[in-house]
């Protein structure tokens, strides 16, 4: 099957106009040595019928979420998606069109995306937001980047927390390779939270180089740090202060921006899209205004025609490559517009107070979920008092008679996707940097980092538990 | 004005966009107090009293604190966005020929496949023997892509070209300190004049310096210019071929064995892949590394600026520093099954994103594979290119073509004469096309042509629309002449006429505020 | 219309109106036009020392970043802040009200490498 409508005979009127006697001959330019003399070896031309069908037996071998109860997060969130939204996206005028560069007839897309940005600083309490990043972890990195030319390339150092998310920390160390950042890590404590005491003394022994810190709010591990202290002292050595944050929780938690932020960022996913594997969701990027002219990426604004009616544009289109070329304040040119459309849609949907009640209603859950699961004697804090402050994910040592991975897969069969595991073994190792990474084989206790979304019910909660209890 | 001079005499039937006549007020106005769409579920549990945990209780936000979003119904919602996308133009409502971008039709199918709960309601990190279905796809992308392009392995994982490009060029950084036991990553890369500003941007990303090559007088990589600046400098020379002018470099194999001459890796920028599948391999030229755009060559939709997907295929020496994971396949030693599984490639540059990539658009590029299969890829090649030297043509009397060659799935006219004779800007032209019912070519680039308008029809345009946009650019031609003065107030019957863009600079208003 | 006769032009399209040893910088009438309508104005911050030919700032057009070459080598003494808020005075007034900065010469010989507004004008033609 291919979506070519011009036929044989179509084909022959135009190579006349052409002046060729076959389409072949449109490539005489192709050096022969270069030129295929066969098609390439790849399967297809299958007919829609029999590949619906095969599409439909890949899809059946994957176990998607619907068929287990998920207590999964670490990035990558089952929250519940209107069915509108789906409805909406399906609109050719959306998703076939391209960037806005005609505003002209693209202001559909124009003005969804300047709502969008006005949700995310509504969010975040910044001034100014971008029409979205790949994905939280490319924003996080873009954010250093951006604090790089706010100090005119006079301070490379990043202080970046442990406590983000590890695949940020991977993509910022890929992004650190070519040397123009130079980011410093700062450990987390026992208390699964960033080291505040390293923190400070980071920041002095880099005095007058440092420039931004970038800092989790909630941490990778779902846990609300206190993060003033640390803003305040960031200020104090002339840092820029980066959060990475996530977007349900800001439903609930104070603004960034109350805290002292000056750039803001986060995986946008939690807003409607879907979990598809891990990817697209969207990184949404916010800034304060006096920031603006090293924003990455494109931004929308609101203007008017000759008329005198109201429109949106891209502008302020002189930071980017297409324009500054090498000097432009990223390479990004796609974005993540769709999901961007999809988040703009999501905060309509649930207002004000949908977002701080399905944020409390995921907390709620996880609070419940964490001391049910205490009450099993099966795990144990990570930290010998009872730290509280999280949000809708909690990590958990699991204390129990099964080697980890046998313990996760055989509730999986029992249909749970029992959290994410973090580490295997013997945690004694605080210095251990990464937390994903394996440590040594002693198998004494494992950390599983837990996540409820609203989608989980009482009754899923108690049942899980229940099995978990009987497992052992 | 008057109505009648403004409508156009050819007005064409071939487009359905655009049929709300704006303004609209924003989402944000449309809210009333007390209304909600989506509401959090019955609470079962007793209230958590969050005020009481310490620490959190710092960090919660008083009513007042908190964001102020819209109050709406899910019929407002409906409304308001079926209005909005009724000001857009997409591919679906008529012909979109931006050079460059590749705007074909984007099949339903793939729509759906990548909607399959199946695919759709994966977790990241969920084990991996219960989602072997997707891997297999990945796994089977990457093989198909790497054949199609001629190369030994590719990376799923950038999510967009310019993504794809910086990957490419950290894996060269490092196979050159490979290459000298870690004493030089070098630190310059070449492109020509006529590449997209992501090359340059990418290549400051990935810390090189940028040295330009001008085209020759053919629009095509001057090989003597070149060769002047090819030294032991040089990480890397990176093109776009077909070049962004639509011309296929003749002396592409000479041009990579001079980078290769001096050490320098060679960078395909896929972008033009669609002229070429099943024609020539990138790979079989000489490249060592390239990306492809799902959402150009593989019909992924653009989504109105993305997501796309940008993945890097590279020759086997590269293969290693790959960004990852990518999958691999092994053979399951008791049962014999096939079996996928994630793993880093063994020196890899590391992760550029969170997660494998946009998995959802690859699905949408996997089923599109196998929908066309070998001869029908071949199929696409030669359709876009016919299709685009039949309007260079047709248009040929009427407009001047930069290059006056055969081209390859796009070619580039210049409305230099019209600015000289008649003070019309290509701009003018691009925005009097709205009003024949057309979305505009590209316009200004590449940058070295004057008043570019660079035309790319892609295969799944149908004869009567060629020929009704042809109509139409052929009736502006003589609009230019007769009333230049109708094209600088163009357009006419868009939602919105021309924006003031210089007023939207200086006083930006970038987010709706209550008055 | 012929440029202003008091004052010395770089090929670059700068002018430079010398009282004693400072001299006041802009862009000329032909490159304001050639740029369309100025948005945005990046200038030094006064302090600054830079040979001549060397980049000092910036002029952005809705859709182009033109860098500013100082035709006169010397240290900035005054920048004009009024472009901050009012960046389309470049364009309104290009040789009075929109000048950029005022250098204070270095070396009065820099002048001897520029033109006169005939010569100017003449270069244009």
């Amino acid at each position: 099957m291919n979506y070519i409508s011009i036929t044989q005979n179509q084909r022959k009127l135009m190579l006349q106009r052409v002046d060729a006697a076959s389409t072949d001959e449109l490539y005489e330019v192709v050096p022969e040595s270069v030129r295929l003399d066969s098609v390439p070896k790849v399967t297809g031309g299958m007919s829609e019928i029999d590949l619906s069908r095969q599409l439909a037996e890949l899809a059946n071998i994957n176990v998607a979420a619907h068929e287990y109860t998920s207590f999964a997060g670490a990035g990558c969130y089952d929250h519940y998606s209107p069915a509108f939204i789906d409805h909406l996206l399906r609109r050719p005028e959306f998703f076939t069109a391209y960037t806005p560069y005609q505003p002209e007839v693209s202001q559909g897309t124009l003005q969804a995306i300047y709502e969008y940005q006005t949700g995310i600083c509504e969010l975040t309490g910044m001034d100014v937001a971008n029409a979205s990043m790949y994905d939280g972890a490319t924003a996080l990195v873009e954010a250093a980047f951006m604090a790089l030319r706010l100090t005119r390339g006079k301070r490379k150092v990043m202080l970046v927390s442990e406590a983000l998310h590890p695949e940020k920390l991977e993509t910022m160390m890929t992004y650190a390779s070519s040397e123009l950042i130079d980011p410093v890590f700062v450990p987390v404590n026992d208390e699964l939270i960033t080291d505040s005491q390293a923190f400070l003394s980071l920041l002095e022994e880099y005095a007058g180089e440092v420039a931004a810190v970038l800092l989790p709010y909630p941490n990778f591990f779902g846990i609300i740090e206190d993060v003033s202290p640390l803003i305040i002292a960031a200020k104090e050595a002339g840092a820029y202060v980066v959060l990475d944050t996530n977007p349900i929780m800001l439903g609930l938690l104070k603004r960034p921006a109350e805290l002292g932020a000056d750039i803001v960022v986060g995986e946008g996913q939690p807003l409607g899209s879907a979990m598809s594997f891990g990817g697209p969701g969207l990184g949404y990027f916010a800034c304060t205004q006096k920031c603006v002219r090293q924003l990455p990426g494109r931004l929308v604004g609101r203007t008017t025609d000759v008329d005198g009616n109201r429109g949106y544009v891209l502008t302020m289109s002189t930071r980017e490559q297409h324009i500054r070329r090498e000097k432009a304040t990223s390479n990004i040119c796609s974005n993540h517009a769709l999901n961007a459309l999809i988040a703009g849609m999501y905060l309509a949907a649930v207002g004000s107070k949908g977002l701080k009640d399905i944020a409390t209603d995921c907390v709620t859950k996880a609070h419940y979920l964490r001391n049910e699961l205490l009450t099993t004697g099966l795990f144990v804090s990570p930290k010998s008092d009872n730290v509280q402050s999280f949000g809708y994910e909690f990590p958990l040592v699991y204390t129990g008679s099964l080697p980890i991975t046998l313990w996760h897969d055989e509730l999986f069969e029992r249909g749970y996707l029992a959290g994410v595991i973090l580490a295997e073994g013997s945690l004694s190792n605080e210095d251990e940097g990464h937390l994903d990474d394996t440590a040594d084989n002693s198998a004494e206790t494992s950390l599983v980092l837990f996540a409820t979304t609203e989608k989980r019910t009482r009754a899923e909660i108690d049942e899980f538990v229940q099995v978990v209890k009987d497992l052992g | 004005m008057d109505k009648a001079a403004i409508t156009p005499e050819v007005h064409s039937d071939a487009s359905y966009n655009c049929s709300y006549r704006g303004p609209k007020e924003t989402i944000y106005e449309l809210s009333e107090v007390g209304r909600s769409c989506l509401e959090a579920p019955a609470s079962e549990l007793p209230n958590l009293d969050l005020k009481a945990i310490p620490l959190l209780s710092d960090y919660l936000a008083t009513d007042e604190e908190g964001p102020t979003l819209p109050q709406v119904t899910e019929t407002d919602i409906m409304r308001h966005y079926t209005h909005l996308a009724s000001m857009n133009f997409g591919v679906d409502g008529g012909m979109y020929p931006l050079g460059s971008c590749t705007m074909k039709y984007n099949p339903r199918l793939n729509e759906d496949a990548a909607r399959l709960p199946g695919f759709a309601s994966l977790h990241p990190y969920q084990p991996e023997y219960s989602v072997q279905g997707i891997l297999q796809i990945m796994h089977e992308l990457q093989e198909d892509l790497a054949e199609i392009a001629g190369f030994d392995a590719t990376s799923l994982q950038p999510s967009a070209g310019a993504h794809g490009e910086y990957a490419a060029l950290m894996a060269f950084r490092s196979a050159h300190l490979v290459r000298t036991e870690g004493k030089t990553a070098r630190n310059k890369v070449i492109i020509p004049d006529t590449a997209h500003g992501t090359n340059p941007a990418s290549v400051a990303m990935a810390g090189y310096q940028t040295v330009t090559v001008p085209s020759s007088s053919e629009g095509l990589v001057d090989l003597d210019a070149l060769r002047e600046l090819l030294d032991e400098d040089v990480a890397a020379f990176m093109l776009t071929n077909p070049n962004t002018l639509g011309l296929f470099e003749p002396q592409i194999v000479e041009i990579n064995e001079a980078c290769h001459a001096v050490g320098a890796f060679t960078y395909c920028d896929g972008a033009n892949l669609n002229a070429i599948l099943g024609v020539a391999r990138p790979g079989d030229m000489g490249f060592d590394a390239l990306h492809i755009n799902l959402h150009k060559t593989f019909s992924t939709p653009h989504g109105g600026g993305g997501p796309g997907a940008g993945p890097i295929c590279v020759k086997e020496e590269l293969a290693p520093f790959l960004p990852g994971p990518v999958v691999t396949k092994f053979t399951h030693g008791d049962t014999g099954l096939d079996l996928y599984t994630l793993a880093m490639p063994e020196n890899s540059i590391g992760r550029v994103r969170s997660f494998y990539g946009n998995v959802s658009v690859m699905v949408r590029a996997w089923t599109y594979i196998r929908s066309l299969g070998g001869d029908g890829l071949k199929d696409v090649a030669h359709q876009a290119v016919l299709s685009a030297n039949y309007l260079r043509v047709v248009l040929q009397d009427h407009f001047k073509v930069a290059f006056d060659t055969t081209c390859m799935h796009e070619f580039v006219l210049t409305g230099a004469p019209f600015k000289d004779a008649h003070g019309v800007r290509t701009l003018d032209v691009a925005k009097r096309l709205l009003d024949y019912g057309f979305h505009p070519p590209t316009i200004y680039f590449p940058l070295l042509v004057d008043e570019a308008m660079m035309i790319e029809p892609t295969e799944t345009e149908p004869l009567k629309d060629l020929d009704a946009f042809a109509d139409a650019m052929i009736a502006i031609a003589r609009e230019i002449k007769e009333t230049p003065e109708l094209l600088q107030g163009a357009p006419y019957t868009t939602p919105v006429r021309r924006l003031d863009e210089a007023a939207a600079v200086r006083n930006p208003e970038l987010r709706w505020r209550k008055d | 219309m012929a440029s202003p006769t008091d004052r010395k032009y770089s090929t670059d399209h700068e002018w430079v109106l010398v009282d004693g040893d400072v001299a006041t910088i802009g862009i000329t009438k032909y490159a304001a036009d050639q740029l369309g309508s100025i948005v945005f104005v990046e200038l030094p911050e006064e302090g600054e020392s830079f040979g001549s030919e060397d980049a000092y700032g910036e002029v952005e057009s809705v859709k182009s970043v033109s860098e500013l070459l100082l035709p006169v080598g010397g240290e900035v003494v005054a920048i004009n802040q009024a472009l901050e808020d009012a960046p389309e005075t470049v364009n309104d007034d290009p040789y009075g009200e929109g000048w950029l900065v005022r250098v204070r010469l270095d070396n009065k010989g820099d002048l001897d490498e520029l033109i006169d507004g005939a010569a100017y004008d003449a270069s244009l033609a």
